[in-house]
């Protein structure tokens, strides 16, 4: 069997050939580490460094000096909040976030909230957008940070962040975002959206697993952070340890050519994103689109196909490579909650699919997934009760179900 | 998740899918599970009422890969047995015969509550007692 068409662009990206070709070379010959001052070998890795962090501080709008090297995003995000948070511990200890955070961000202030941190999670409106009343509302005298992430990861959906920025502004707060998804698909300037923190990942946008940033402000405000690792005192003494010189150049090699090829790139992929919604709604009743569709990542569509169970739908379409909310496809029993958090009923939720298109799909492609999800569609209804109660005009949210 | 080859196999060929009218006084339905929970399954029997033989068994199931096998798998085996024969199906047989990881066992379960169902609505049709047959398991 030939390997699955790859629609899962969300959860990573493969590495462009273009970033492996950079990195090579910094596993062999230019081996060096870049904290050795006083040799070739190291000025060799520290100018690598450097270029890397300049290119991605380009993509955000930002200056070399303001970025420091991670493992992955999920690092960034508890080195922004724990770092704050202790850090600013005198000045307030209240973090406001979102219910649809990735669990990088929701479980790092759960364990805050256990330190004696309080932490307030803004529900999401219908459309999966934060009410911005809410938020401004949500601020106390207390509050020392705000984290909204920049798009969400199932439903793509962009924060209003220019304007959460300038609440944040306003009243003094620090503002960190997840902007993992964001990054090299829609412009983001941390100057622009008045971004103090921002948690980037090299394997959401084409470049290796296992290497990350996080851009920490320098000027006004100049933030500082706690460290969460001892040792030598690397990246401003932020995040000690010996920097991964070939990842970091994949990272900064990625970025280059996400900014370069965003223009035309980001239009490609929406035409690929309509096609797919076009064909799949004319072909299909019953479908419902998850979020909101003006305020949308150009590369996702997440929908839910009414009285089909997600999970029987990824195992009838097996040569796509996609996701579910549904709760039979995660160890924890429970459905998205991200859908949820949109007040989609469970029902709904175990019935979407996330669609995450990226740099090497085609329209051939999108042609493939669209008629194989209208067949599978089309086949499971046939087999599903809930499909006939519809269709013989019977109320499903009136009948008596038996729990189990 | 990797299913195995009894799973897929009733996946892709699905036995017996279909409806009976729930009305004839012979046919037994059973409709057990919640959307909410992402799993219902509807299952039908008609039996004989002379020889208390299932002569036709269909079923439809919202639901993952191992909830439609679970009941595909249940409609082949109650076809041909007595209503007192089908109430032995237990959900461990279904778990056994599809290979069932642990996580799907709640999938046997409902298809058992899905047999145990439809035979108490096909005895209570014919004015049998229900209750007290059932207990015995």
């Amino acid at each position: 069997m030939s390997k699955p068409i790859y629609f899962d662009n969300h959860a990573t990206t493969p590495v462009d050939p273009r970033v492996l070709n950079a990195m090579i070379p910094y596993f062999t010959e230019n081996f060096g580490n870049a904290a050795s001052r006083n040799h070739a070998y190291g000025w060799a890795a520290e100018d690598a460094v450097e270029k890397g962090r300049k290119q991605i501080a380009s993509l955000i709008g930002a200056t070399s000096k303001e970025i420091v090297f991670t493992s992955g995003a999920t690092e960034s995000n508890n080195l922004a909040i724990k770092g704050v948070a202790e850090m600013y511990a005198e000045k307030g200890n209240h973090i406001i976030t979102a219910a649809t955070e990735h669990k990088a961000v929701l479980d790092t202030c759960k364990h805050l909230e256990k330190k004696g941190c309080r932490i307030t999670y803004l529900p999401l409106q219908g459309d999966g957008l934060i009410d911005l009343d809410m938020l401004r509302d949500a601020i106390t005298d207390k509050t020392i940070l705000i984290s909204i992430m920049y798009a969400n990861n199932e439903i793509g959906v962009i924060q209003p962040m220019a304007e959460i920025g300038r609440i944040a502004k306003e009243r003094g707060v620090l503002l960190h975002t997840d902007a993992v998804q964001a990054c090299g698909e829609i412009p983001v300037n941390v100057i622009a959206d008045g971004i103090d923190l921002l948690s980037i990942t090299g394997h959401k946008l084409y470049g290796p697993k296992g290497v990350g940033a996080l851009y920490v402000r320098r000027k006004s405000p100049r933030v500082q952070l706690t460290a969460q690792m001892d040792g030598g005192g690397h990246e401003r003494g932020m995040r000690s340890g010996t920097l991964n010189v070939p990842a970091i150049v994949g990272l900064g090699a990625a970025c280059e050519l996400a900014q370069q090829e965003m223009a035309v790139e980001s239009v490609r992929l929406r035409g690929l994103r309509d096609r797919l919604r076009a064909k799949l709604e004319a072909n299909l009743e019953e479908v419902y689109i998850n979020g909101s569709m003006e305020h949308r990542l150009p590369n996702n569509l997440n929908m839910s196909f009414a009285y089909v169970e997600g999970e029987s739908l990824l195992m009838g379409i097996n040569d796509i490579a996609v996701s579910s909310g549904s709760a039979c496809t995660s160890a924890t029993l429970e459905p998205s909650y991200v859908l949820k958090a949109l007040g989609l009923g469970d029902d709904l939720a175990h019935t979407s699919i996330r669609f995450g298109l990226g740099r090497f799909n085609t329209e051939a492609e999108v042609d493939y997934v669209a008629q194989k999800m209208i067949d599978v569609v089309n086949k499971l209804r046939e087999l599903s009760p809930l499909w006939e109660m519809f269709k013989d005009g019977v109320d499903l949210s009136k009948v008596q179900w038996t729990a189990h | 998740m990797a299913y195995s080859d009894k799973v897929v196999d009733h996946y892709n060929n699905p036995r017996n899918v279909g409806s009976m009218d729930k009305a004839r006084t012979d046919v037994g339905t059973g409709m057990v599970g919640a959307p909410e929970c992402g799993d219902v399954m509807k299952l039908q029997i008609q039996v004989n009422t002379d020889t208390g033989i299932i002569e036709d068994a269909k079923f439809k199931t919202f639901g993952c890969g191992s909830a439609i096998a679970s009941s595909s798998l249940a409609t082949e085996w109650l076809k041909g047995k007595t209503v007192d024969e089908a109430l032995d199906i237990k959900n461990t047989d279904i778990v056994n015969e599809l290979s069932l990881p642990p996580v799907k066992i709640h999938c046997s379960v409902l298809a058992e509550d899905a047999i145990k169902a439809a035979i108490n609505d096909y005895r209570a049709k014919q004015g049998a007692p229900v209750a007290a047959e059932t207990v015995a398991h």
